[in-house]
């Protein structure tokens, strides 16, 4: 019994040192100049710029990926197709690759210095350092997030149903919208909203990727970096914890929906 | 689950079919493809650059902090695993909720809480004055970073082990007058292998990768704190491409080679970060 207090005792230190401490410190320090300093850090022109490039780049690669997603995640679960091995290990891929490093991959594709991307430049259409290359990257980085909350979802439905559809001569296109789907869209809403949370937050990928402009291609966390760098850490503490309000919101939103999903060991 | 009867895609699905391997192709694989190449193509320059000093300090200090995260993580991960799995008590849940906020946090965001804790104007900078100590801009920092992104994979994976196999065997073994040292070593370890084999990988992975909170906390000062991606993120400011790319595939391959491990083990342990509750 001494044993499990001490054990308790030091984890409850170990997570206040590393998890607790650092965020109150950041929660106090974007708080503390009070409320007219707190707007002013969070409501200049530049910074609404940033997180609204950031939230609209976060929903297009949300839209997309939760469309793509589920389609992987069906071909994963449903069909005997070649490499089934291959395109599970692919989609786990950004998962591994660390993200500064998926957009050195971008860069090597599509930069100004590769062969491709000098011929897309050359047709008017700049991706590295603008804000296709953005898109590009929160594609990557977030692919596995919904493929793997439906995955588990789609496993537990019974094939018995939609071979019924089948029978009943429904196409496989309609067999999809109609016998599939609808079990599955709150999967697919959870994974679409870990999706959203993890393209506003992102960095490493858009640090090499987006140029960084102001006004153009600057998202939200790279102009808290810029703030940081200038010796702004107040201001930056303020605009964090903007971010940090959004991500509180979403994770539990996440939590919820992919408790109504069920699957895996719901 | 049994293992189900899978049928050969036909018709609309063999068009869904393609285009999920296009789609995977054209972002996953023809990037990997344009970086290898993009390395093999000024080969030299990349060799001459990734054996210089700095590239070798740069590598030796992320491999380091890895090693230190999965020894500090596999420990702490064990240890909270059992609190938060085995004991009820008012702080648990929100212990469970800061355990997830690593995960929450933007990695810059994460790098400045730390700055504003060890340094310049920091709340413990008395502290660490008084002691001598310099952490911000100087290796413990990049640590300490490491370690805060890092936190909740090892944990986690642990505890869903833990929470399958129950506490039976350990039951038993106490019933049999085994000391709870014995208990822990000869039974709750061996059985929570599998889960610690995937989180360590995890971690690694992060470790080796981690970027945005070393950038801000360490400052990125070559042969000091500069870490593998912060090499990177050095190298394309001073545009020194070759070196950025050839770090990138050293990474890159390291990532890969995680990857397969994961997809090596027992598909029944096999479980990813995305994984839900």
């Amino acid at each position: 019994m001494k044993g499990s207090l001490l054990l308790r005792a030091g984890v409850s230190a170990w997570v206040t040192a590393f998890v607790a401490l650092p965020l109150l410190v950041l929660v106090v320090r974007g708080l503390e100049g009070g409320p007219a300093a707190f707007w002013e850090a969070v409501s200049g022109p530049a910074v609404r710029d940033a997180v609204g490039l950031s939230l609209w780049t976060a929903g297009l690669a949300t839209a997309v990926n939760a469309v793509v997603g589920t389609c992987i995640a069906w071909v994963l679960v449903r069909w005997d197709v070649p490499g089934r091995r291959v395109i599970a290990a692919l989609v786990d891929l950004p998962l591994a690759i660390p993200t500064l490093v998926a957009g050195m991959l971008i860069l090597a594709l599509l930069g100004p210095q590769a062969p491709l991307g000098r011929l897309l430049d050359q047709a008017g259409l700049q991706v590295a350092f603008a804000r296709p290359g953005i898109v590009l990257a929160l594609l990557f980085v977030t692919l596995p997030f919904v493929v793997r909350a439906v995955e588990p979802v789609l496993e537990e439905l019974d094939p018995a149903e939609e071979e019924a559809a089948t029978t009943l001569g429904a196409r496989p296109v309609q067999t999809f919208l109609r016998v599939l789907l609808p079990p599955v869209l709150p999967a697919v809403a959870a994974g679409a909203v870990q999706t959203f949370a993890r393209s506003v937050a992102e960095f490493g990928s858009l640090a090499a990727v987006s140029g960084n402009i102001p006004f153009k291609t600057l998202v939200a966390p790279v102009y808290v970096l810029g703030e940081v760098e200038a010796g702004n850490t107040a201001g930056a503490a303020s605009v964090s914890l903007v971010l940090l309000a959004l991500a509180l919101t979403l994770q539990p939103l996440a939590h919820v929906l992919a408790r109504r999903a069920g699957g895996g060991r719901g | 689950m049994a293992e189900r009867i899978l049928r050969k895609p036909a018709g609309a699905s063999r068009l869904v079919f393609a285009l999920v391997c296009g789609w995977l192709t054209l972002l996953l694989v023809v990037p990997l493809l344009a970086l290898v190449g993009a390395v093999v193509q000024d080969r030299s320059e990349v060799l001459r650059t990734l054996l210089s000093a700095e590239a070798r300090n740069a590598l030796l200090l992320t491999l380091g902090v890895a090693l230190a995260c999965i020894a500090c993580n596999g420990v702490f991960g064990v240890a909270g695993a059992l609190v938060l799995v085995r004991q009820r008590f008012w702080l648990r849940r929100v212990l469970d909720a800061l355990i997830d906020m690593p995960l929450a946090l933007s990695p810059v965001m994460t790098g400045l809480a730390f700055l504003l804790v060890f340094g310049r104007s920091g709340v413990l900078r008395p502290v660490l004055d008084g002691l001598g100590v310099e952490i911000a801009f100087a290796w413990p920092s990049v640590l300490l970073a490491t370690l805060f992104v890092t936190l909740p994979f090892t944990l986690r994976e642990v505890a869903l082990v833990l929470e399958e196999v129950g506490d039976s065997e350990e039951q038993a073994a106490a019933t049999l007058g085994a000391s709870p040292w014995q208990t822990f070593w000869r039974i709750t370890l061996p059985n929570l292998r599998g889960g610690l084999i995937i989180g360590t990988t995890l971690t690694t992975a992060r470790a080796l990768g981690e970027f945005g909170a070393v950038l801000v906390v360490g400052g990125s000062i070559a042969n000091r704190t500069q870490t593998a991606t912060t090499f990177i993120h050095a190298a394309i400011e001073e545009r020194q491409e070759p070196a950025a790319f050839g770090m990138a595939l050293i990474l890159a391959a390291a990532a890969i080679l995680l990857l397969l491990f994961m997809q090596g083990l027992d598909p029944t342990q096999k479980r990813s970060p995305a994984h839900g509750d």
